[in-house]
């Protein structure tokens, strides 16, 4: 029962060993023990969505999680999935679109609406609207979002 | 902010979370899915010596049915709860609330045990728990114990379970024939804590509603079942004039905490609106 | 004029989303400084109390690194600052701490600066900092702080009064005195905050071996805080640099001087080694600037066609403990009374306004400031009259607009206008909406119990805003901004700017102007700015001026570079530079058309050959130019919002079904750009009118200050937002393009408050405070009930 631990985990299909202290949440460690900058903070208290970041298949509040609960898991972040081009068309839609502003939102919008493609199918935009409803965007009024995400369902699973 | 120091521990099974219960009593918190813990943390509202976390229970974790009750383990994520077919099939209450426990993210980490624990006032779940008549089963080093969930919740944050002890799963009855559910809330945004919001439960033969829970959050400091109003409808077949009358009814069952979101006068009101409506939809459905 | 081949115009994506799509987005938070300290600050848990003593020994017994440093050992190498105006002698304002000295006047207030390895200890160890307080008496009610015996912010002012002004323009009283139909209200705009989602971060890195300060921060006027930062910590205006790297948002919060910041580059001195503050968000909610907080009662009177006979305006506008340095804090007050009604025909208008302090947090500019109230007030009346008269609220609008034969006018509120559109925004605003329609469905639909409303708002929106108002304050904020545009050796264009980026796209448009005036691709053109030591001097991102003035001066920066480089062709060529012209990426003839050499061999030589240059000829291929909007006050931007909205009458949830916006900002230099401005600025808008609003009890304790309970307005539950244009260019430019921030979160709230107003009409029911929740409507429609 410790202040501090060694963990060891998978971040962006890279694996990773640390001593982290028990406190350190687990987008703080991303961002300042891993250097992986693209998950923002917009809270701490997991309203904003800033922090999403993806852990074992499915996205979470980065800022509801401790780094030390992260041992084992696998986490990916805006960087990774960048990497291995799984959201390109996502990202696509939303610079064509202007889907972003100050662009401090988009990383966990983008990992949002990829946990979004996984229905299948395309949604409906008050559908689209609710699933993202988890992510603050103060800059774009998230019309512009919906588009872009409307967009890439339709391109992936036809209108 | 950032949390204030506390020692961690991860045990990997329910006799060792038992045994640290036993020992650090109040000075350890329980980790569940950690998405109400945690901001109480990161804001230093809450310091405790020690996190227990439980996520690597298997004993906790699943989702069963047998001999008509359906057993929630107090790790099954709200993700996992909304997209179960044993809920959806035998719970249509609990599915119909789950779209309404904030959002996708907060649900595939957050636990149904955590908020029936947790006992949030303006949550859905403890309301549904209640409305179900679930039985809410506890275990600590001293030994299990069963628990209606009409008996759990004690006031603000407070329940019965002890310091020592950690709620194991709910076990809910499915449906029964005859019977209907309607879910309503009212949150000033998709997702938020309610401003009101009812749970009816009810069998319905003929447009005769019998056996009726109403349960409400949003409302009072603690989830309520509503006697008075629940009896209104007993027996009767549903009516304007019964729906005026458990609308009535209903001021005598709570009694509401204003806060700057809205005042008790609202939450009565607005309580007695999504009665109504709730109801009406319920008998509708079939 | 824009080549129609040009960039110009055209909805080009900007290059900048690209990298921030990518996660690769550099805010102030993810710069990395080696030796880096963390710095967390002790804040007042009192609206109002005396300091007695502060303690720092408990917090070194917690964390024996961490340093603390009180307001009195931060006020002994930092000057205290006063937000006063030259021009405005009757403006008081007492002079500030960065970090309270003996008194704290908000909830929030930081009094001492603890300083650890990490944030987490530094927090560890502030909260251990004992201080020891006597708690005074606040003044925390907006309606009372005027009253004589209320608790007084500064006592030594002898009152809560900041300012008081008037405006007296024809015969207001006895106009509607003698009106065929006068229509009041007593308004309420709700005191909130910007709350861009990237929180206020600085760190200060003081080299002691020079002398020099480079600070790195989310700011959106780095000129703004070097100039500060020099005069109050005594450093030469050359050693200190500020960089305003990626920003998260800004809105006017990030304009600001604060305390915070201020004190933190002082630590960094005393200490020699970078330090580091980022606001959290709780603390973001007590120190970054409030706005609004304005209770307005108005009045006006038509005639029997509906034709505004007088107006009259009295506000008063809620501060907190001190008004923004440099930013006059009276402004929100100053727009209102302004602005009011500014867009219609009227010669009788009478305004009070004054203006208070109060126990909070210091207020400044928030998007639109004052405008959303100026509309919202006018509009509700111009509806009421409308009703009375009995006249359809759109035609109303249409009979009172200003004749385009009255330009230029000069309006009973002081504002100057060259020319407005709110004609062709109208009726291209309903012809979008359907109005006629949507009028046909509401009746229908409110014979079924259903409470359909439809609000049509007329707004202005003053941008660019130029010398004639912060010069003679004083301030120490230029009203200009400068671009130097430079041809690389590879025929690439760079633009140096100080316009500020903070995800408004500005960058992306400057790059479309260069490229049209040089004759290139949008994408040959590299943006870059916010490094106070290395770009042109400028104002910062506020007042929706970055395109219209630091626009200008790239377009000028570039005319004389494309003069440089015709010039240096002409010499290459043996030609003479007035028959040549840039286009396609090449020198060509100017009558034919035909390209004569490519820009990139005139960049090679230029740079790299000059042996080959006939003698004298001293190639320039970079140009500075400048631009200070001197023609005019402002650029006014006008426009036309519509919201159609329902109302459940027995829960009191408003359901936005549709908004609508027709603007007109001039030249659109990209359409996407300016589109995503105003859809963003309604939502803001529709936060003001619906959901924010900082919470305060009578003792100035903040009651919601997290994002719990503090609401934005999120995905669900908006509607989409169409947006049209109108495009009158201004003549004062060559660019001719007006600000397009701001439109949106100016006639949002109007929007919203007259159709929600309009659907309770048939009950009897107003509301006329904002946020409109559930509970005020609920208690409007109680209240109508016979």
């Amino acid at each position: 029962m410790e202040e501090f631990a060694d963990i060891e985990l998978t971040v962006n299909g890279e694996k990773i060993a640390k001593r982290v202290e028990a406190r350190q949440h687990l987008v703080d460690f991303l961002r300042i023990e891993l250097g992986l900058t693209g998950s923002h903070l917009g809270c701490e208290h997991g309203v904003c969505g800033a922090c999403t970041v993806r852990v074992d298949g499915q996205i979470v509040r980065g800022c509801l999680m401790l780094a030390i609960q992260a041992d084992g898991a696998d986490v990916w972040t805006i960087e990774g999935v960048s990497d291995t081009g799984e959201i390109e068309d996502l990202q696509e839609a939303f610079i064509a679109r202007n889907a972003l502003q100050c662009g401090y939102c988009t990383p966990g919008m983008l990992l949002t609406a990829a946990e979004m493609m996984e229905a299948g199918r395309k949604m409906s935009r008050t559908e689209i609207r609710e699933f993202l409803s988890g992510n603050y965007c103060r800059c774009t009024g998230y019309h512009a979002i919906v588009d872009a995400v409307e967009t890439t369902m339709e391109s992936r699973f036809g209108g | 902010m950032k949390a204030p120091r506390f020692a961690y521990i991860r045990p990997d099974s329910l006799d060792e979370v038992l045994a640290l219960l036993a020992e650090h009593g109040d000075e350890a918190r329980i980790l569940a899915g950690g998405q109400s813990l945690m901001p109480t943390l990161n804001m230093r509202l809450s310091r405790p010596r020690v996190l227990v976390d439980i996520n690597r229970i298997d004993a906790l974790k699943g989702i069963g049915l047998e001999n008509g009750t359906v057993r929630i383990g107090a790790l099954a994520r709200h993700a996992e709860v909304m997209g179960s077919d044993i809920v959806a099939g035998n719970l249509p209450l609990v599915a119909d609330a789950m779209p309404h426990v904030a959002h996708v993210a907060i649900r595939n980490r957050g636990t149904f045990g955590g908020s029936i624990a947790l006992a949030d006032p303006a949550a859905e779940l403890p309301a549904v728990v209640l409305a179900l008549d679930a039985e809410l089963v506890l275990a600590s080093a001293r030994g299990r114990r069963t628990v209606a969930a009409r008996s759990f919740f004690n006031g603000l944050y407070e329940t019965e379970r002890g310091d020592d002890e950690i709620l194991v799963e709910t076990r809910i009855p499915a449906l029964g024939p005859g019977y209907r559910s309607s879910f309503m809330e009212l949150a000033r945004r998709h997702g938020d804590f309610a401003l009101a919001g009812v749970c009816c439960h009810a069998r319905v033969d003929g447009g005769v509603l019998s056996d009726v829970r109403l349960a409400y959050f949003g409302s009072d400091d603690r989830p309520r079942l509503a006697a008075g109003a629940s009896a209104a409808a007993e027996g009767k077949a549903w009516s304007g004039d019964v729906k005026e009358a458990v609308k009535d009814a209903l001021g005598g069952d709570l009694d509401p905490i204003g806060n700057f979101h809205a005042s008790a006068a609202t939450r009565l009101h607005l309580a007695r609106v999504l009665t109504g409506r709730a109801l009406d939809r319920m008998v509708a459905s079939g | 004029m824009a080549d129609p081949a040009g960039a110009v115009g055209r909805p080009l994506p900007r290059s900048a989303a690209r990298r921030l799509a990518f996660g690769r987005g550099k805010y102030a938070d993810d710069l990395r400084f080696p030796g880096l300290l963390h710095l967390a600050f002790v804040r007042s848990p009192h609206a109002h109390a005396r300091i007695l003593a502060i303690d720092p020994a408990p917090a070194r017994a917690a964390v024996p690194e961490a340093l603390v440093f009180t307001g009195a050992e931060i006020a002994a190498v930092c000057a205290p600052w006063q937000g006063t105006m030259e021009h405005l002698p009757s403006m008081v304002s007492p002079p500030q701490h960065a970090l309270a000295v003996e008194r704290v006047v908000w909830q929030g207030e930081p009094v001492a600066a603890v300083v650890a390895r990490t944030r987490a200890e530094a927090e560890d160890a502030a909260g251990e900092v004992a201080v020891d307080w006597e708690a005074l008496p606040a003044a925390a009610v907006r309606e009372r702080t005027l009253d004589a015996d209320a608790a007084l912010v500064h006592p030594g002012l002898g009152s809560n009064l900041c300012f008081a002004t008037t405006i007296e323009a024809g015969e207001a009283a006895a106009a509607l005195a003698n009106a065929a139909h006068v229509v009041e209200g007593s308004f309420s705009f709700a005191r909130h905050t910007g709350v861009p989602l990237e929180m206020r971060t600085v760190i200060a890195d003081y080299d002691p071996g020079e002398g020099r300060l480079t600070v790195h921060g989310s700011h959106q006027s780095p000129w703004h805080q070097q100039d500060t930062l020099s005069r109050m910590l005594g450093i030469p205006e050359q050693l200190v640099r500020v960089v305003s790297p990626d920003i998260g948002g800004g809105f006017g919060i990030k304009l600001h001087i604060y305390g915070e910041e201020i004190a933190v580059s002082a630590v960094s001195r005393l200490l020699g080694r970078p330090v580091k503050y980022v606001a959290d968000r709780m603390e973001s909610f007590v120190t970054d600037v409030h706005a609004r907080d304005q209770g307005v009662t108005a009045r006006l009177g038509v005639d029997a066609d509906g034709r505004i006979g007088g107006l009259s305006v009295d506000a008063l506008t809620s501060l907190g403990a001190y008004g923004s340095y440099g930013r006059p804090p009276i402004s929100e007050g100053m727009m209102t009374i302004m602005m009011a009604a500014g867009a219609y025909a009227n010669a009788n208008y009478q305004a009070r306004l004054r203006v208070a302090f109060q126990n909070k947090p210091p207020s400044g500019m928030y998007r639109a400031v004052g405008q959303p109230i100026a509309c919202a007030v006018a509009e509700q009346l111009l509806d009421w009259a409308a009703h009375a008269a009995g006249i359809d609220p759109v035609e109303l609008r249409r009979r009172n607009y200003w004749a385009d034969e009255d330009y230029p006018v000069k309006t009973p509120g002081g504002l100057a206008i060259r020319r407005l559109s709110p004609r062709q925004c109208l009726d291209r605003l309903a012809d979008m909406m359907g109005y006629d329609d949507l009028r046909a469905e509401q009746e229908r639909l409110r014979g079924q119990g259903v409470y359909r409303g439809i609000g049509v708002a007329t707004f202005l929106e003053m941008t660019s805003v130029g010398p004639a108002y912060y010069g003679p304050s004083g301030a120490r904020i230029s009203t200009q901004d400068g671009a130097t545009v430079r041809l690389e050796p590879s025929g690439a264009v760079r633009c140096v700017t100080s316009v500020i980026e903070l995800g408004q796209g500005t960058h992306a448009a400057l790059a479309q102007i260069v490229a049209d005036r040089l004759g290139v691709a949008a994408a040959d053109v590299g943006v870059v700015g916010g490094d106070t030591a290395s770009a042109p001097y400028g104002g910062g991102a506020w007042a929706s001026r970055g395109l219209t003035i630091g626009g200008e001066a790239a377009w000028r920066a570039a005319d004389g570079l494309r003069a440089n480089i015709l010039e240096l062709a002409g010499s290459i060529l043996q030609a003479d530079p007035a028959a040549l012209d840039l286009a396609r990426g090449a020198v060509c003839d100017r009558a034919t058309g035909e390209a004569r050499i490519a820009l990139a061999e005139i960049a090679r030589i230029g740079h790299f050959r000059h042996d080959m240059l006939p003698p004298g000829v001293q190639p320039e291929l970079a140009v500075t130019r400048h631009y200070v909007p001197d023609a005019a006050p402002f650029a006014l931007a006008n426009g036309v919002q519509g919201s159609s909205l329902e109302v459940d009458v027995e829960t009191g949830e408003i359901r936005l079904l549709d908004h609508f916006v027709v603007e007109d900002c001039g030249r659109i230099v990209n359409p996407l750009l300016v589109e995503e401005q105003i859809r963003g600025g309604v939502v803001q808008g529709i936060g003001g009118a619906l959901f924010e609003e900082c919470r305060y009890d009578a003792d100035g304790q903040m009651l919601n200050a997290s994002f719990v309970d503090y609401l934005v307005p999120m995905a669900a539950g908006l509607p989409d937002i169409h947006v049209g244009h109108v495009e009158t260019p201004i003549e004062e430019t060559a660019l001719g393009t007006k600000g397009a921030g701001e439109a949106g979160t100016v006639g949002a709230p109007a929007a919203i408050l007259l159709a929600v107003n309009d659907a309770l009409r048939p009950l009897g029911a107003r509301v006329t405070a904002l946020p409109i929740g559930p509970e005020a409507v609920l208690e409007a429609v109680a209240g109508a009930r016979p």
